[in-house]
């Protein structure tokens, strides 16, 4: 490659960089939900974190109430973030919360549940990502809010904050 | 009060002699004289005693606790010991930057004192271009994070200091770090510099290296003690949690050693002399690209530091600057002096040095993009994530396998030309061996998993190559061999400790008995004490574990006041095979406690084959001298 060529690449490069992170710098640190509500959750089987026992989606949803599937792993800095949130919406009666946990060590999954309180009913294990895929979650923490019919209502990406805790609570009523 | 006008008044000179810098050395580039003009060095060692008064300064307003100065009244508090009195004039973003400001003032002149033999025009350009970086160090403190900011009405009592960071580990990391971190601005400056004069040679080679080494000395230290106080202070039991921050000084570190190597190369044999200077330089920028990820707040991560945009957007535009200008000496008027299709061989030093480099950059690749990717995709995508261990152990691990064969093999390899004599009968036996010692290591271990068994395999044989290396009778590059041998030790021992570690967690209340597999843990007391500045809780346990004598750990907790937090003490019995660690928290709403009680081998291994790793490079430097 011509060295200008080169020059020209590295510049254009280091410019995109330049934008993306003044524009990083300035961003809203809230999270938009995605747009594409109305869906039918796929299904998806995952071992239980108590006991190993295979649990399948639709042995989860079968109650009229609203279900909260959470992402998150141990190792995942954010989702200790929002791991009170998360236990102030245990609170809510109405709501179940479902947690997967996303390609974790279980004894340290088992021990952040130990700290930090355990707000899920169930909680499966998604050792290698793929329940994460079928839910097409883009990373971790991601939440998805469905109701009994497994329709997708909310999604959110990021740690949830006391605003999204707000938005699901509205949910019920 | 008095202390911190002096110390702002004595900032501002220190700019003010910036200002006369550049015009005064731009004159003596036109005299024919061969020595740098005394009156040049004149101003750049009184720059360097007014910052250092400012700094002085400082550290007095933070010893008298004056609150009339804003950043002792955020940071610092009447009750506080007198040791993290001092340490917290650079716990905190203005007083750390003041202490980064003068580093850089004390390596220019530094390097004006000790490169009196370089060609003259060479060492002014070097000055220019470290002069510019302390500019806009200087106006960075001065307009958006001054540290002698005044306070009406003066407050009766200071904010405190985070007490997580009141330890004696981290009252000395920072300051190595940044003698790392900004050790390399003079890295950065010569190599402008020497493109400029076009002085990319084995000469210059010769003289940069010995600020390679030093920089890279103390960046090794430094990542080594912020380790130590993870594993010491954090409580999570382990000492490397890919956390950004730890991966922001993991990066320089890569690269520096990357050039470390190809300067070498470029000192024997005139060859990479465009890719030391792209090293030389990208060391600087990732130093510099750290400071602006963790100063500005646009990372997710454990270490908290005040977020404020204004900062950021000056850090990013300063960075930028630097790039853009290093992008364009490099590109316009770098003129390869030395001829790069100079003939070498497939199986020589200069290849496998090239060699390692590339896996350098491979390992360096990683990382950075593990680090920056999540702040991409949130301005690009919206979408917040977090990268963790995973996504390192599977793109380093494999790397890490033909790197380490490659390390044990590479190091013995002759300049030029080398025939493959290196392969014989006893390198095979000892392979061998290797091979079986670590089957043996990994079935005991219960792991059984390939990747780990092969690992396991390299860095044994790496081990053992580099003692071998001890026994050869030409001893020139014993500083080379010692640090070689240090990092096989280090990679081997983190290997082992990750696959020997054992853990075990629960709930316990005082008088309780919880058996564990292969032993006993007794709660046997709680106690408490007033500390001066917050009370302490010590539970005493007693743990009796399988065909071994018992053994008594005492960990704490601490409650801090001011501001109110727990932090809790892990207590550790370290020997030289294993760590016992043990740290307990409180449950909330009874009496019970969670403790965690690890075994951890070889830990103490970790932290001293690093510093044989890096003192190892330091006796490479006094060789040097003493020829």
């Amino acid at each position: 490659m011509k060295k200008n060529t080169l020059f020209l690449i590295i510049l254009i490069f280091t410019i995109f960089c330049f934008i993306v992170l003044l524009k990083g710098l300035s961003k809203d640190n809230s999270y938009k939900p995605n747009i594409n509500f109305g869906k039918k959750l796929s299904s998806f089987e995952g071992k239980n974190f108590f006991n190993d026992q295979l649990i399948n989606s639709n042995e989860l949803f079968n109650e009229n109430k609203i279900y909260v599937l959470n992402i998150w792993a141990s190792w995942c800095a954010p989702c200790r973030a929002e791991h009170s949130v998360l236990m102030e919406l245990k609170k809510n009666k109405l709501i179940e919360i479902i947690g997967i946990n996303y390609k974790d060590n279980l004894t340290n999954a088992k021990k952040f549940v130990d700290e930090y309180g355990n707000p899920y009913s169930e909680i499966l294990i998604d050792e290698d990502g793929t329940i994460a895929i079928s839910l097409g979650a883009y990373g971790i923490p991601e939440t998805i809010v469905v109701d009994k019919n497994q329709i997708i209502l909310k999604k959110f990406f990021g740690a949830i904050s006391n605003k999204s805790l707000n938005e699901i609570n509205s949910l019920t009523k | 009060m008095l202390f911190s006008q002096l110390g702002y008044y004595s900032l501002i000179f220190g700019l003010f002699f910036s200002l006369i810098i550049f015009p005064i050395s731009y004159k003596d580039l036109q005299f024919k004289n061969q020595l740098i003009s005394i009156n040049v060095l004149k101003f750049v060692f009184f720059q360097l005693i007014s910052v250092l008064l400012s700094f002085i300064f400082l550290v007095f307003s933070f010893v008298n606790s004056d609150f009339s100065n804003e950043t002792v009244y955020n940071n610092s508090h009447s009750a506080k010991p007198l040791l993290y009195k001092i340490s917290g004039t650079w716990g905190n973003h203005e007083g750390s930057l003041l202490l980064c400001l003068l580093v850089l003032t004390l390596f220019i002149f530094v390097f004006l004192l000790t490169s009196k033999k370089e060609p003259k025009k060479y060492q002014i350009f070097t000055l220019l271009f470290q002069q510019i970086i302390i500019v806009g160090f200087f106006l960075f403190l001065l307009f958006t994070s001054n540290p002698f900011n005044h306070l009406f009405p003066i407050p009766e009592e200071g904010l405190g200091l985070n007490p997580i960071l009141q330890d004696p580990i981290l009252a000395i990391h920072p300051p190595i770090l940044y003698l790392g971190y900004i050790g390399s601005s003079i890295i950065f400056s010569s190599s402008l510099a020497a493109i400029i004069q076009n002085y990319v040679d084995s000469e210059w080679a010769k003289s940069l290296k010995k600020w390679i080494i030093a920089s890279w000395f103390f960046l090794t230290i430094g990542i080594l003690l912020g380790s130590i106080w993870a594993y010491y202070e954090l409580g999570w039991g382990g000492f490397w949690f890919w956390d950004p921050v730890e991966n922001i000084s993991l990066m320089p570190w890569l690269c520096l050693t990357a050039l470390l190597h190809s300067i070498i190369v470029l000192e024997k044999r005139k060859l990479l002399a465009s890719w030391t200077l792209v090293l030389s330089i990208a060391t600087f920028t990732l130093s510099m690209c750290g400071t602006f990820l963790v100063r500005s707040g646009i990372l997710n991560s454990v270490h908290t530091f005040a977020n404020d945009p204004e900062r950021g957007i000056f850090i990013l535009i300063f960075l930028f600057f630097l790039i853009l200008a290093s992008l364009f000496i490099f590109f316009v008027m770098h003129k390869p002096k030395i001829r790069e299709e100079q003939k070498s061989f497939l199986f020589s030093k200069e290849t496998s040095i090239l060699v390692n480099n590339l896996f350098m950059m491979y390992f360096l690749s990683c990382i950075l993009i593990g680090t920056i990717y999540p702040i991409f995709l949130e301005v690009i995508a919206n979408e917040k994530i977090s990268v963790g261990p995973p996504f390192y152990n599977k793109l380093l691990i494999p790397f890490l396998i033909p790197f380490l064969i490659f390390m044990s093999i590479g190091p013995n390899v002759k300049w030029v030309k080398d025939n493959f004599n290196l392969v014989n009968k006893k390198l095979i036996l000892i392979f061998i061996v290797c091979v079986l010692v670590s089957y043996l290591i990994i079935n005991k271990s219960g792991y059984k998993n390939l990747y780990i068994t092969i690992l396991t395999i390299s860095s044994l044989y790496l081990f053992i190559m580099t003692i071998n290396d001890f026994f050869k009778k030409s001893q020139i590059n014993l500083g080379q061999r010692i640090s070689h041998f240090g990092f096989s030790l280090l990679i081997l021992c983190i290997i082992l400790n990750g696959v020997f570690s054992t853990e075990t967690i629960t709930n316990i209340k005082v008088g309780e008995k919880y058996n564990f597999k292969g032993g006993t843990i007794y709660f046997q007391k709680l106690n408490n004490f007033k500390e001066e500045n917050y009370i302490s809780i010590i539970g005493t346990f007693s743990i009796k574990e399988k065909d071994k004598n018992e053994i008594y750990l005492k960990p704490e907790l601490r409650i801090f006041d001011q501001p109110d937090m727990i932090t809790s003490e892990a207590d550790i019995k370290t020997t030289i095979f294993s760590d016992k660690f043990l740290v307990m928290n409180l449950v909330k709403g009874n009496n019970y406690y969670n403790i965690r009680y690890q075994t951890k081998p070889f830990m103490i291994w970790i932290w001293l084959s690093t510093i044989i790793l890096a003192f190892g490079a330091l006796l490479n430097f006094y060789n040097k001298k003493r020829k």
